[in-house]
């Protein structure tokens, strides 16, 4: 469904992102791992259309979107959640996800209102609708950033370290949501260092190093792999 | 009565500061931009209008709706000719920008329609001169309570815009973070358009209430400019509201001085001003912090 083939980006003399291929098929779940620099919200920011690549070919349903910007992906179906909240501060949590149903989602009239009010029940933040997003937590703000990219109704959400800076029990909340977004056929791509909880949703995991795809297969085949334990978890200090 | 008299008129006078404000309180709100051609672009809507009305021999209130148009596209231009390419360049890089704006339309004037100042007073009747006597010592101009009117419904309806509509959710949007407003899928390209546009309508009917309360001049942009900015600061940066609350203390302050000494006008707006500036001035040596550690008995932090 997405795909993207030797794809770079380099920030003046810093190859970020080197000669990345990537694949994501309809309804999977793709998790990717990595040390820090690694690149991997770099390659997040490409396909979402927040950063242009230096070079390579980005496509989504057979189609070219590489010249497509943010929002354009967005409405075309590809949802993304910072690692980061960034909620419209100043506005309810309604209205941050009324605004991605009616812009992202195309959505209309009372159809926008419904699917804001999905994408909030979805994401257990429908009692919280009429506050003020600056005066949630950093759990809500987190189901709030969830929501927001399922008001846009999208076949693809990329996530970014959504459980970092939770506790555990928080992150299992989150991980229940996401369990669920996948029954309703959404491909996920998930950037996550909290890998217990990784595994539990991704089908395929991805290890990147220094900008390159190092591992790519079933979870527990890439986590065994000796280039990961060393790259990433730590192996040659052991 | 007379001190209620002046407040009373500078409370009016604060409408027009409030409509004059509007427009830059606005585009700062939206794209956190000081546009320095706010005054020169008020002057220009004016000689807009006096154009229109000059040409079609109608009222400047029937101009009102094909100046605000022009004033409409003047403002896609302008966003997409100067503010859109100069916002990639920093914070330093649109002042310049809108400054070298501001300078190349007072001159672009100044050319087309020379030094003489204009006005249409002579063009609205009554309305120039005629007032409400409350008793007598208090009169209230019909033309200033007509702006002032204006300028509460402006605001009105912009908040009701901004806070009601799917394109003012998208204006609030972008403000707040252009970035998660592209990955919502809004296109903060065309937001900043729109916006452009609306600020640019605004500043066309400040230009006409100028035009219609005092006379105006190719180079009587600098000095709008100044009551713009002032009411902006006072009331509160990027706050419609704020900057009605701001242009009537800029107005009474005006009025008060100008009553303690007729020289006094001007200079003691400014004063306001500046009292205003220093007392927002955040930290360890901003006043405000001064004032605050003082009523809290703090010691001040060792630096």
């Amino acid at each position: 469904m997405l795909e993207a083939r030797a794809l770079c980006k380099q920030f003046g003399s810093l190859t970020v992102i080197d000669q990345v291929d990537f694949r994501l098929g309809a309804d999977e779940a793709v998790g990717i791992v990595g040390p820090n620099g690694a690149g991997k919200t770099t390659l997040l920011n490409l396909l979402s259309g927040a950063m242009q690549p230096s070079a390579g070919q980005i496509s989504y349903r057979d189609a070219d979107i590489k010249d497509h910007d943010a929002a354009a992906r967005c409405r075309l179906g590809i949802g993304r959640s910072h690692q980061v909240p960034r909620p419209f501060i100043g506005m309810t949590v309604f209205e941050n996800v009324l605004v991605a149903a009616q812009q992202g989602g195309n959505a209309h009239g009372p159809d926008a209102y419904q699917r804001g009010v999905d994408a909030l029940q979805a994401c257990c933040m429908l009692e919280r609708a009429n506050r003020r997003a600056e005066t949630l937590g950093l759990l809500d703000r987190k189901r709030l950033e969830l929501a927001r990219a399922l008001a846009t109704k999208p076949d693809i959400l990329l996530l970014d370290e959504i459980g970092g800076g939770l506790t555990d029990g928080e992150a299992e909340e989150l991980v229940q949501i996401i369990q669920q977004l996948r029954k309703r056929g959404i491909a996920i791509v998930w950037i996550e260092h909290i890998v217990h909880i990784l595994v539990q949703v991704v089908d395929r995991l991805i290890c990147m190093d220094a900008g390159r795809i190092i591992a790519d297969g079933l979870p527990a085949v890439v986590l065994a792999d000796k280039a990961v334990m060393s790259a990433y978890l730590g192996g040659g200090a052991i | 009565m007379i001190w209620i008299n002046q407040i009373l008129q500078g409370i009016l006078l604060g409408g027009y500061y409030a409509l004059i404000a509007a427009g830059l309180s606005f585009l700062f709100g939206v794209m956190r931009v000081i546009n320095l051609a706010h005054g020169s672009l008020a002057v220009l809507a004016a000689f807009l209008l006096l154009v229109i009305d000059h040409w079609l021999g109608i009222s400047p209130f029937v101009g009102l709706l094909l100046m605000l148009p022009a004033m409409a596209l003047v403002g896609v231009v302008f966003q997409l000719g100067v503010l859109e390419r100069s916002l990639r360049g920093g914070v330093l890089i649109p002042l310049l920008a809108t400054f070298g704006v501001s300078l190349l339309l007072d001159n672009i004037l100044f050319a087309l329609f020379g030094a003489n100042t204009r006005s249409f007073a002579s063009h609205i009747g009554t309305l120039s001169y005629g007032s409400w006597a409350i008793n007598r010592s208090i009169d209230i101009s019909q033309l200033d309570a007509l702006i002032f009117a204006t300028a509460l419904g402006l605001l009105g309806g912009m908040h009701l815009l901004l806070t009601r509509s799917q394109l003012g959710r998208m204006i609030r949007a972008t403000a707040i973070d252009a970035d998660a407003a592209a990955l919502s899928g809004i296109d903060p390209r065309r937001v900043r358009v729109a916006a452009a546009a609306m600020a640019m309508m605004m500043v066309g009917i400040a230009g006409a209430a100028l035009g219609m309360r005092s006379s105006f001049e190719p180079y009587a942009g600098g000095a709008q400019l100044i009551y713009a900015f002032e009411a902006v600061v006072i009331g509160g940066t990027g706050s419609l509201w704020g900057t009605l609350i701001g242009g009537i203390v800029l107005g009474i302050a005006q009025n008060v001085g100008a009553t303690i000494n007729p020289h006094l006008s001007q200079i003691s707006g400014h004063v306001v001003f500046l009292l205003v500036l220093v007392l927002r001035m955040r930290g360890a040596g901003g006043l405000l912090g001064d004032l605050r550690r003082k009523i809290r008995r703090q010691p001040m932090a060792p630096t």
